[in-house]
């Protein structure tokens, strides 16, 4: 079996084809420990994790704790409302207290890109694992995304792959970017210009589309962002009403895909903004088969980064 | 006390001066410069063969931080790490705290920088009172401080007509604006210059044309207001265009770079390399290509460092905390030498931009080795190498993307009014 080499894991970037490849076969078995009646195993008994959330999250959080304790690790989450974060105290000093407990990783979001870099300097004896760094990437949900695709098409690669929304401030679609291409597929982005980054052309296989129609023509995979009024609502776009017009995801654009064309969206969704209610619930819709994989994912990314030992 | 240089190939741009000359010194003033002088009994004399001789070098664009910030940096520290670098005048910026809007906090430098300090230090007040961005400092007080120019760098001044009225008011009061370019709105929660670096590594960017619109505005009412402005630390392509062309037109606008911007890019971010954090933000290659065209061709006057002291706590953290701006005094000269060796500049022009351009721009009786001037020399030995490291520095603080570079030129003594205040073979180890 080939060996997962990282302390870390921040971005898809830092991974290459293979640690993807592992971590995917890893979480497949790791799915089957979730469909037992006793979910729980004792590989990482003894373990102690921290997941540390400095921005509200609900469902990255929650998979990441059932993943850590289904896998025997005790598990500890520390949020900036209960945290020294308001305190004025700096992210090194928090991690460093944290270090003196002794954690064996620690799964962070935070909203500055490349905080968990910085982290793994302070911390060389601890695993980082990013649950999300500003806009920068979230590598659970790009493998997690992944690993769904593959189920699904059996392949991850020659696969077109349609990602459309705010690329820009998008960790999800940077991620996804990252990994699809690396693997073989094509991604196809479209949004408003006011949410698509310079040079996103540059990323790797990867088209920038004019519309959203362009983007979804014969794709296998539209994967929507979500929209963040408090975030775009300003300068980006006028309004929620134009943007589901224009950008937003409804049976009727659906149909230029292919044909039983996979729908997937990260979370949390906007009904009636980036995706109408009929697609979200529709027959085509992959949502919570990707919240299931997630818990398998993150499963399969502490133990690995743990050194994938087996008690 | 009196001062002889022998034998330095001596540079003086404002003379036309470019040969082997011995320089006397007497109470401070250069008394003569010719072939083969004798010393007055007594004199100390430095052997300059092999050096070079030029006007003593000077930052129009430093921060010290003194008042209010004396953790990052002072003024006695500040002006050691400008000796150490060559240069003999630093004009500092007015971001300290309390800021530099009044005859107090001026005098408070220029006394402190008299009596304690390594070279001569001019104060930069505001353009506006409190850097407020509101209502106009009183510049007649200021001048009177000693304040060799007014901005309020750091914090663009916003508002078009204040702006207007301050390019007015300082033109009679004799006193020159120096512009910190930038449309904040532009610039957003921007950390480092938009482009593809920013999109890969998924930090928020700043456009060029956040200063580019800028410089555009402020050339454009210097020009309605037949006044002088000073562009401070030019970095996109647009920017010199825009003042390249003002100039072509007769507006009386003269500019600066730094080191950095023609030299790094924002390549040097990856990594999340606080210590290439700064603002404007380092941009790209082509940037780089047009800042040095704007060296060579003139259009950029000066070489200006924006030495920016900042503790390690504030750079030491995560990339959107960590503050703007790298230290530059110590390694300027080496960086600039770079621009000879590269054919950008001739090693006359790069002492135009290092001394007679910001003398001649703040007003100062500086920038010239002619008989009767105040002897503020530096000698540079331009084959020194070294490397660029943190344990040398006399500086307090220690942000600066450099560090580990090899360096090439470095100043062999500075002189300060006929005080030899640096001299690199005094050093232990050296």
């Amino acid at each position: 079996m080939p060996e997962f080499k990282h302390k870390d894991i921040i971005a898809l970037r830092d991974l290459t084809r293979g640690d993807m490849e592992l971590l995917l076969k890893t979480a497949e078995s790791m799915r089957e420990i979730n469909s037992r009646e006793i979910k729980k195993v004792p590989t990482l008994r003894g373990k102690t994790i921290i997941n540390l959330f400095y921005e509200s999250s609900t469902r990255t959080r929650t998979s990441f704790e059932i993943a850590g304790k289904r896998l025997s690790a005790d598990t500890v989450n520390i949020t900036p409302s209960s945290s020294s974060a308001t305190k004025g105290e700096t992210l090194a000093d928090t991690a460093l207290n944290l270090l003196a407990m002794k954690p064996d990783i620690i799964v962070m979001r935070h909203s500055v890109s490349g905080s968990h870099y910085f982290l793994s300097k302070k911390l060389p004896n601890c695993s980082i694992i990013n649950a999300g760094d500003g806009t920068h990437e979230h590598p659970s949900q790009g493998l997690l995304d992944m690993l769904t695709i593959r189920d699904h098409f059996g392949r991850l690669d020659s696969l077109k792959v349609a990602i459309i929304g705010d690329i820009t401030h998008s960790r999800v679609a940077r991620s996804n970017i990252q990994g699809l291409t690396k693997m073989g597929s094509e991604v196809f982005l479209a949004g408003p210009p006011t949410m698509m980054p310079p040079g996103a052309a540059k990323l790797g296989n990867v088209t920038v589309c004019k519309n959203i129609k362009e983007a979804i023509a014969d794709a296998d995979v539209v994967m929507m962002l979500r929209i963040q009024q408090e975030r775009q609502g300003k300068t980006l776009m006028p309004n929620a009403r134009e943007y589901s017009r224009y950008f937003g995801l409804n049976p009727e654009n659906l149909k230029l895909a292919r044909p039983g064309a996979m729908v997937m969206h990260p979370g949390p969704i906007n009904r009636g903004v980036e995706m109408s209610s009929y697609v979200v619930d529709g027959a085509q819709s992959h949502i919570l088969r990707q919240v299931e994989n997630g818990v398998a994912v993150r499963m399969s990314m502490l133990y690995h980064v743990c050194g994938g030992e087996i008690e | 006390m009196n001062l002889f240089i022998r034998g330095g190939r001596v540079v003086d741009p404002g003379q036309n001066i470019d040969e082997i000359l011995d320089i006397r010194i007497e109470n401070g003033v250069i008394t003569e410069t010719g072939k083969n002088l004798e010393p007055l009994s007594g004199s100390e004399v430095i052997d300059a063969a092999g050096k070079y001789a030029v006007p003593g070098l000077i930052d129009m664009h430093v921060h010290l931080r003194d008042p209010g910030f004396e953790y990052k940096e002072d003024i006695i520290t500040g002006s050691l790490a400008a000796a150490r670098g060559g240069f003999t005048s630093v004009a500092c910026m007015p971001n300290t705290n309390p800021v530099i809007d009044n005859k107090a906090v001026a005098g408070y430098i220029t006394n402190k920088a008299k009596s304690h300090g390594f070279c001569n230090v001019y104060p930069v007040g505001c353009i506006t009172h409190g850097m407020g961005g509101e209502r106009l400092s009183e510049m007649g007080e200021l001048k009177e401080a000693g304040c060799v120019a007014v901005s309020d760098d750091g914090k663009p001044v916003k508002n078009a007509e204040l702006m207007r009225r301050a390019l007015e008011y300082a033109k009679g009061i004799g006193i020159p604006v120096i512009a910190h370019s930038e449309d904040i709105s532009l610039v957003g929660e921007g950390v480092m210059n938009e482009g593809f670096t920013s999109t890969e590594i998924g930090l928020k960017g700043i456009p060029r044309v956040a200063e580019e619109i800028a410089v555009a505005r402020d050339v454009m009412l210097a020009e309605y207001t037949q006044s002088p402005i000073h562009i401070a630390h030019l970095s996109t392509g647009g920017g010199v265009r825009i003042i390249r062309e003002a100039k072509a037109r007769g507006v009386k606008v003269t500019a600066e770079t730094a080191p950095h911007y023609f030299i790094l890019t924002d390549d040097a971010v990856r990594g999340y390399n606080t210590n290439a954090k700064m603002n404007p933000p380092l941009r790209e290659a082509c940037d780089v290509e047009a800042v040095r065209e704007g060296l060579r061709d003139g259009t950029i006057d000066c070489i200006a460092t924006d030495h920016a002291p900042h503790h390690l706590d504030e750079k030491d953290i995560e990339f959107d905390a960590a503050l703007n701006g790298i230290i530059g005094l110590e390694s300027s000269l080496p960086l600039s030498l770079a621009l000879v060796d590269d054919g950008i500049l001739t090693f006359n022009q790069l002492i135009e931009k290092m001394s007679c351009n910001p003398a001649r721009i703040l007003g100062l009786d500086r920038g010239t080795l002619k008989r009767g001037a105040i002897a503020d020399i530096t000698l540079i030995d331009t084959l020194a190498e070294w490397v660029f490291e943190t344990g040398q520095l006399a500086s307090k603080s220690m942000n600066s993307p450099f560090f580990g570079c090899k360096m090439k030129g470095a100043a062999f003594a500075t002189i300060l009014g006929g005080r030899v205040v640096y001299r690199i073979d005094r050093l232990a180890g050296k």
